[in-house]
């Protein structure tokens, strides 16, 4: 049986989880130069805002039909709310300060986030289980489970809308504005204030629907989860050329992709045995980050000022 | 250029701010003892009691709670009253070892219960070597922390401080490649581990029994602790024709492995080790834990007479946790502490020696250990191993595990 349609299906799965995410992050430094690394907590806070509306505000049994856009709305609201919140409280007093203190700020508010939940949410210092959409269906020789749909299906759609959101509306060009120069911008009249909260309450937006999409794929969500897929999504943002929603998706899906392809396959190569499986999908990751650092220092897509957003 | 830079700067600060958060605070607190008529001893806790393994960890926190109470009930020793104090080293074995140096430097700890994971304990040992104090760890499995390193050729204990109440990997690997041999019929596994000391030397182990017993190994792979997504790895295990999974390692990764193994549909069992066995590991995997395997040490607790009475009080004094795997072993660690207490101060004239010496006589005794305890004879061979090496396979019946097989390994 030929494993490849499989293994590209599982890669480009996880590499649009880690893409929805990595919009968060590139968004927000298109606009700020601000890497906000309590990025990955908002998507974990996302988790919880969802578990809370299946668990606490829903009726018991409700179909998955009816709960999983309240559980979108439920999760968007705590992540947004949460995002727009550190954004006025913890960044706003920062701005124009040296770079190196919304930084320090950010992995802050990562550390206390994570604690706020592990301490406050019931049960939440283990992991929590988490409804799942398991039902399986066969594509040719490719499995995919329905919570995988709903991942692909969320990611294209936000995608498509970010997209046109950003070139078409009114407010997506007062970004891409205030990206190319924000004090320009606030000269012709853009309210640069109401554009950063729209760029951080976007990225909670997207990292809320990542959230869902793996509460659902892998049916349990824990305080930690939002640390090593804030690394990840970071890292895919970086290699897709921090700064442009597209290289965030496409770094997402390349780094998911080689991350499967290299725990796949490594260790089949004659004489890297050692080297291969899943143990070593991370350090494969990174190898390629660094190799396409150095040949492309901008990333994939680079860093093209024009829609920058 | 500035931006790129910046880049790399956050990503040494974040290198850094890791590093940081994975050592623990010191706790100092060096009185606290009675001021009464009684003196009041402490015994130490070493385990992880939140985030991974912190279910099992919790049950040995209060399994020790429940055998001091007991004692200061009993009155086990006249005139000594005993307290815990738990340390979380979030299974980690940095700050295993700093809670090892804050247990050592509060001079009411006499001797220590813990760690959970074999990996915190290879930090820990040196640490209460050099202060003369007595650890029992009632779950470290992994062979070399009584035997040494070269425990298949050549055994020799490197710690005299350092002892157990749970069976070794060498045992448990071999009961379960017996197991899965002979009993169930296996003859194709696919063995993973998650590279920490426990889990890939239970692997290993399994790996050469089932091996030698002639069964073949479909594959093996190793994951990260902390991994979530196991679909690469389902999708060898698939094409692998494998007709069991044999996992080294703790139910946070097995339970999501099992999970995606079978969403994936493939309907093969799940077999770990001790370090699986907790009712965590159901809650997350849900139905996709039926028919899973685990081994783990001793009998199981709740068939002993003598546990009975432990059960209850865990379960009416609403304790967190999981008492299923150890804490009737942590219960029994605890006693055998509180014994050699008792025998020393007996030896002594009736009285407590100073503290270091009161340590080191603390060790011997517990060297001399004998007595029924609650799962089973508690008695300690001449490398710290238990007397004890009855093992039990549990399977997951109806979403609950069942025991289904008990023995010793090599019968």
């Amino acid at each position: 049986m030929n494993t490849l349609p499989q293994q590209l299906a599982n890669g480009l799965l996880l590499g649009s989880m880690y893409g929805l995410i990595a919009i968060g992050y590139t968004m927000v430094y298109g606009i700020v130069q601000l890497i906000n690394f309590a990025h990955g907590e908002i998507f974990m806070t996302g988790a919880f805002g969802a578990l809370t509306v299946y668990f606490y505000v829903l009726p018991d049994n409700t179909a998955m039909i009816v709960a999983v856009p309240l559980m979108l709305i439920g999760g968007a609201l705590v992540a947004i709310l949460i995002a727009v919140g550190a954004e006025r409280f913890a960044y706003r007093p920062l701005r124009g300060a040296p770079r190196l203190a919304p930084l320090i700020t950010a992995i802050g508010l990562s550390l206390a986030l994570q604690e706020v939940v592990r301490n406050f949410y019931p049960d939440a210092d283990r992991a929590r289980a988490f409804p799942g959409l398991d039902a399986t269906h066969d594509i040719g020789s490719v499995t995919i489970k329905d919570a995988d749909i709903f991942l692909v299906v969320a990611a294209i759609v936000c995608m498509s809308g970010l997209a046109l959101f950003v070139r078409r509306s009114r407010t997506g060009r007062a970004m891409q504005a205030t990206a190319q120069d924000p004090d320009t911008a606030q000269l012709m009249g853009i309210d640069t204030n109401r554009i950063i909260v729209i760029a951080f309450a976007i990225g909670g937006f997207f990292a809320a629907v990542a959230a869902v999409a793996y509460g659902l794929k892998y049916g349990n969500v824990d305080y930690r989860m939002g640390f090593l897929m804030g690394l990840k999504a970071f890292t895919a943002a970086v290699l897709g050329g921090i700064g442009n929603i597209y290289g965030a998706m496409l770094g997402g899906i390349v780094l998911g992709v080689a991350e499967t392809l290299a725990s796949a396959y490594i260790d089949g190569i004659p004489g890297m045995q050692q080297l291969g499986g899943q143990g070593w999908a991370n350090v494969w990751a990174f190898c390629l980050l660094i190799i396409v650092l150095l040949v492309r220092p901008q990333g994939l897509l680079g860093e093209r000022v024009a829609d920058r957003a | 250029m500035r931006q790129r830079s910046l880049v790399i700067l956050t990503s040494i600060l974040t290198t850094g701010a890791l590093t940081l958060t994975a050592c623990g605070s010191r706790d100092d607190s060096g009185d606290g003892g009675g001021d009464s008529g009684d003196t009041t001893l402490t015994i130490g806790v070493d385990a992880p009691l939140s985030g991974e393994n912190s279910t099992t960890g919790l049950g040995i926190q209060y399994g020790v709670q429940i055998a001091v109470d007991d004692a200061n009930k009993n009155n086990l020793v006249p005139g000594v009253k005993f307290k815990v104090k738990a340390l979380d080293d979030k299974a980690q074995p940095a700050t295993g070892q700093s809670n090892a140096t804050a247990l050592v430097g509060d001079k009411n700890v006499v001797g220590v219960v813990g760690p959970l994971n074999s990996g915190v304990a290879q930090t820990m040992q040196q640490v209460f070597e050099s202060a003369n104090m007595v650890e029992i760890s009632p779950s470290n499995t992994n062979p070399t922390l009584t035997l040494g390193k070269d425990w298949q050729t050549n055994k020799q204990r490197p710690y005299k401080t350092y002892f157990r109440t749970a069976t070794t990997d060498e045992l448990q690997g071999t009961f379960a490649a017996e197991y899965a041999y002979n009993d169930l019929k296996k003859k194709k596994a696919f063995v993973v581990d998650d590279k920490q000391t426990y889990g890939a030397g239970l692997a290993s182990i399994f790996n050469e029994q089932f091996k030698g017993l002639g069964g073949a190994i479909a594959g093996t792979d190793h994951v990260n602790t902390g991994d979530k997504d196991f679909a690469s790895l389902v999708t060898k295990i698939k094409t692998s024709g494998a007709d069991l999974l044999y996992y080294g390692g703790q139910y946070d990764e097995s339970a999501l492995i099992t999970k995606q193994l079978k969403d994936a549909g493939v309907k093969i069992p799940l077999f770990g080790g001790d370090g699986m066995y907790a009712t965590t590991y159901i809650e997350t995997a849900g139905a996709a834990a039926e028919g899973d395997l685990v081994t783990s040490v001793g009998v199981p607790v709740d068939t002993l007479a003598g546990a009975k009475a432990f059960v209850a009080e865990y379960k009416a004094k609403g304790y967190k946790g999981d008492y299923g795997a150890y804490g009737g072993y942590s219960y029994d660690a605890a006693t055998a502490i509180i014994k050699a207490v008792g025998a020393v101060k007996a030896a002594n004239d009736d009285k407590l020696p100073d503290t270091n010496d009161l340590r080191a006589k603390v060790v011997d005794a517990v060297q001399k250990s004998d007595f029924e305890g609650i799962t089973g004879k508690v008695s300690f061979d001449e490398y710290g191993d238990t007397g004890n090496k009855q093992l039990t396979v549990y399977q997951v019946v109806k979403g609950a595990w069942k025991s289904v097989h008990t023995g010793t390994a090599g019968s």
